[in-house]
């Protein structure tokens, strides 16, 4: 259809230079090697990534997304429903609702978690007068899987919302008059139709939460270095912007990888996503 | 009574959410600056902070550069992924690989590979280049929010309607763009989104005395952050709640004088089809 | 109908934001007629007198001021560097101006043209990193050193060593900042926080390793509140972070260890990338000015080195110190120096180290 490259156009122009002249840049560092001979070709970068302590960082991050995403689609994916569901009327309201805490600066919104979560927060006091043990979570792991889950939370729920929301009620109603039970609706046409929707969900909350830092270094208390940590030092405390950019290379390699194999098993989705 | 849990759970989440914030709004009433030590209440950060000269400047920055980047990304954004859609499998793939490389690239590789394009063609940094900036994280969130939608269209209502008579772009604008419209306004709330808390990419690619209130807040991590930010804070969430209610009350003032089919909903962005179809021409 | 509601609403939108920009652009323009030098000035956030910068456009009507912050010393480094923006005054700390006398990217200073120079105190003059005061005018000083809170730390609290004592397990704050915890670590093995001997600092990573397990969390700002909460019993702060928190709870108290500690200065100074240097010195004059120097101290906190204004300040806070530390605190103290590039690395790979166990 011809219209796909009038109304493309714009955007790839765009791309070329924003996206890929900056790639191309990122690439030009991450193999390069600022010797006093000058500047060199090399893989040596990468080579220095290949020590246990970086795999330590880049496994733990992996392991810390992960989670993260999955409870975010655990959450997020009820209130996707619900949200999209016929009975409840005032359906942009509410979603506006489940957006405006975004605007409020992140920084701020996670400090005052730590208000929160302090060993005397807020939290502890209230359950310290209702008589519960005290929780400490802070300065864990469990925190910051709770600070990705709280700023990613919304990035899974609405692509996930805006498909549901269009999903052909008559197909239900057909099924249903067919004589299936609730669970087998969602089973068979529910969850099959809104999958476009989850991917994007699980895509715009996986990646970021790989390359986070900030939540690791208040609610974590830095005490883990991540490798959103790893290549803020590079580029800034350290200033190697060549092994930095080694750094993004490689993670931009294993994400596109991942989400081949994962596509494998997408064949309606064939061309959509990475590779 | 499963109503009642999807509106229990809903409430839950929903707290989960607003906690910081409500945490937020009551901080900005401690005459301390510390958030550990509740020392009385006081308005005087509020009026602190309508004297500060340099956060109002960076407070309509960030609008200007949120909204602004935000419309200019939906758009272009949005007619993109209606190219994307009927690529070849091919094309399409190049396309949405590099698409995704701003999603996956940590913030400060995004932030200094920007900064070195815009110095490097010679062009100064300030309010435009930090426009572009933001542009360009902002549609790659734009496409993936509406080519879903896409894929969930049915192929052959455009076709019906190119076929009954209509021109191509009055079948985009008739039946495609409703049908995808929930992914568009998602799409743009989220850039909007983005673009409000960015810091990194903000920090690098700006200049000339521009600053948004993430640069802002974020710098004052050193010495603390002052309940000036809070009372902001607080301010936007009541001007947006407020302007919630008002467009929630004019659409459901609408909604009396249009009576719907079966439904009783009230026309909203996310389910056009509610109401009746208005003939082609 | 339905789209015409909707166009409305983005056209509301589109408009709105159009007009919202172009408004803000032609205020920003600035006066007519007078020929109008706009300097850009470049400092941490919140570390300036609420109306400084007001009171300077006063005070020199031809001259505009934009204003930016910075969250760290690299950062600001960074944009520096790679010549992003024209600054014209910026206010590094003691080892990044350093760094930047070494790679040549600042002007030298007129300090004839700066005669409030004349009320900085001479103890802060030919400091370490800028020996002959040609590039830089200090603005706020101060030392690092330990917060504790009576009530939790029975013992008198006078070495370094405390804070590798097992009974304040996971009581303990560390800085978040290779230079300050790796720096405390070696005055408490008796080196110098510059050192470049890398068995010095292999010696101190081996000791942060080993005190990983007993550190709480490594925080920047966020150890005022955790200490005025009483969520920690130490904490490794600085002077001026240490007299706020000691004002707000009682428990508090600061102590300079004995093996010596950073002593650490912000300056201001012109990097080479400025377009208006008599307007840059004309700013920095304003800010050695009594009145103006008195508004920011005041405001910030910090110790300030300028001689009239500890006149005028609380004679509680000048006498106090933590604030201001005096001689014989001062005597073990080592300023910041910047190491070189391939030492620079051995300090982050050591830190990185310490924080991916």
């Amino acid at each position: 259809m011809k219209r796909g490259r009038v109304t493309t156009f714009p955007y790839i122009v765009w791309m070329l230079i924003f996206i890929l002249v900056p790639l191309v840049l990122v690439l030009y560092y991450a193999v390069t090697v600022t010797t006093p001979a000058g500047t060199v070709f090399s893989l040596q970068n990468f080579e220095k990534f290949m020590q246990p302590i970086y795999i330590k960082v880049l496994v733990r991050s992996i392991q810390l997304a992960l989670v993260s995403t999955i409870i975010c689609l655990l959450l997020g994916y009820p209130v996707a429903m619900i949200l999209s569901g016929r009975d409840l009327s005032k359906k942009n309201i509410l979603v506006l609702l489940f957006v405006i805490p975004m605007w409020m600066n992140f920084l701020l919104r996670t400090y005052a978690w730590m208000t929160l979560l302090e060993k005397k927060g807020l939290i502890n006091t209230v359950l310290g007068f209702i008589g519960l043990p005290q929780i400490n979570i802070l300065y864990t792991d469990s925190a910051v899987i709770l600070g990705m889950v709280y700023n990613f939370l919304p990035f899974m729920v609405l692509p996930i919302f805006s498909v549901m929301s269009k999903i052909d009620k008559s197909i239900i109603e057909a099924a249903e008059d067919l004589g299936s039970n609730s669970f087998t609706v969602f089973r068979k046409i529910t969850l099959p139709l809104s999958l476009p929707g989850v991917v994007s969900g699980i895509t715009m909350v996986f990646m970021p939460a790989l390359t986070t830092f900030i939540i690791s270094k208040l609610l974590g208390g830095s005490q883990y270095t991540l490798i959103g940590n790893l290549i803020e030092d590079q580029f800034m405390r350290v200033y190697d912007w060549n092994f930095g950019s080694a750094l993004s290379i490689i993670m931009m390699l294993l994400i596109v990888i991942s989400m081949a194999v994962m596509s494998r098993y997408d064949r309606e989705d064939a061309g959509g996503g990475l590779f | 009574m499963t109503k009642v849990i999807k509106k229990l759970y809903l409430a839950l989440v929903f707290m989960f959410l607003y906690a910081p914030v409500v945490i937020l709004i009551v901080f900005s009433f401690n005459s301390s600056k510390s958030r550990a030590n509740w020392a009385g209440f006081t308005l005087k950060w509020y009026l602190d902070l309508f004297k500060d000269k340099q956060i109002m400047s960076s407070l309509y920055y960030t609008i200007a550069v949120a909204l602004l980047a935000s419309l200019i990304a939906t758009i272009m954004g949005t007619a993109a992924a209606l190219g994307i859609h009927n690529m070849s499998r091919f094309k399409k793939s190049i396309i949405m690989n590099i698409t995704y490389l701003p999603v996956l690239n940590p913030d400060i590789v995004t932030g200094i590979s920007l900064m070195i394009l815009f110095i490097f063609f010679k062009i100064k940094l300030g309010f435009v280049t930090l426009l572009l900036a933001h542009i360009t994280f902002n549609v790659p969130y734009v496409i993936l929010s509406v080519l879903p939608k896409l894929k969930q269209l049915n192929k052959h209502l455009e076709e019906a309607a190119l076929d009954l008579g209509a021109t191509p772009f009055y079948a985009l604008r008739k039946v495609i763009l409703p049908e995808i419209m929930p992914g568009v306004v998602t799409g743009f709330l989220l850039a909007f989104t983005l673009s409000l808390d960015d810091f990194i990419i903000s920090f690098f690619t700006t200049g000339s005395g521009v600053s948004t209130l993430s640069i802002t807040v974020y710098s004052m991590a050193r010495l603390g952050i002052n309940p000036k930010i809070n009372a902001l804070s607080t301010l936007m969430f009541i001007t947006v709640l407020g302007l919630l209610l008002i467009i929630n009350k004019r659409t459901s003032g609408n909604s009396i004088a249009k009576n719907t089919k079966e439904q009783k909903e009230m026309p909203n962005f996310y389910n056009p089809s509610s109401i009746e179809g208005e003939p082609l021409p | 109908m339905k789209n015409a509601k909707l166009a409305a609403i983005l056209s509301i939108l589109l408009t709105t934001a159009i007009f919202v920009t172009s408004c803000g652009k032609t205020s920003q323009n600035g006066k007519d007629g007078k020929e109008q030098v706009t300097i850009n000035v470049f400092n941490w956030g919140d570390y300036i007198g609420e109306t400084t910068i007001a009171d300077f456009e006063k005070a020199y009507p031809g001259i505009k001021v934009n204003y930016e912050d910075f969250s760290t010393n690299e950062d600001m480094y960074v944009k520096i560097k790679t010549g992003a923006s024209d600054y014209d005054v910026a206010i590094p700390s003691d080892y990044m101006i350093k760094r930047m006398i070494d790679e040549d990217l600042l002007c030298k200073i007129n300090m004839e043209n700066i005669p409030n120079y004349k009320y900085i105190d001479d103890r802060f003059k030919a400091l370490s990193y800028d020996p002959d005061n040609e590039y830089s005018v200090p603005y706020m000083w101060g030392t690092v050193g330990i917060l504790y809170n009576k009530t939790m730390v029975s013992e008198p609290v006078d070495s370094w060593k405390i804070l590798w004592d097992e009974k304040y397990s996971k009581e303990i704050l560390m800085q978040d900042s290779e230079r300050d915890s790796i720096g405390v670590t070696l005055k408490m093995l008796g080196y110098s926080m510059n050192t470049k001997n890398i068995p010095e600092l292999e010696e101190a990573k081996a000791k942060l390793i080993e005190q990983k397990p007993l550190v709480l969390a490594y925080v920047v700002d966020q150890v005022k509140d955790m200490m005025i909460g009483e969520s920690a019993a130490l904490a490794v702060v600085w002077s001026g972070d240490a007299y706020y928190c000691m004002s707000q709870n009682e428990n508090l108290a600061y102590a300079i260890p004995k093996e010596g500690t950073n002593y650490w200065f912000d300056g201001m100074v012109i990097p080479k990338t400025s377009k208006h240097q008599k307007e840059a010195e004309l700013f920095i004059n304003f800010m050695c000015e009594t009145n103006t120097a008195f508004n920011n101290a005041e405001y910030i906190g910090y110790a300030t080195p300028h001689t009239e204004v500890i006149k005028m300040l609380d004679p509680d806070l000048t006498a106090d110190r933590a604030a201001y530390p005096t001689e014989e605190d001062l005597e073990n103290c080592e300023i910041f120096e910047y190491p070189g590039d391939e030492i620079n690395r051995e300090y982050g790979r050591i830190w990185t180290e310490v924080k991916a166990q």
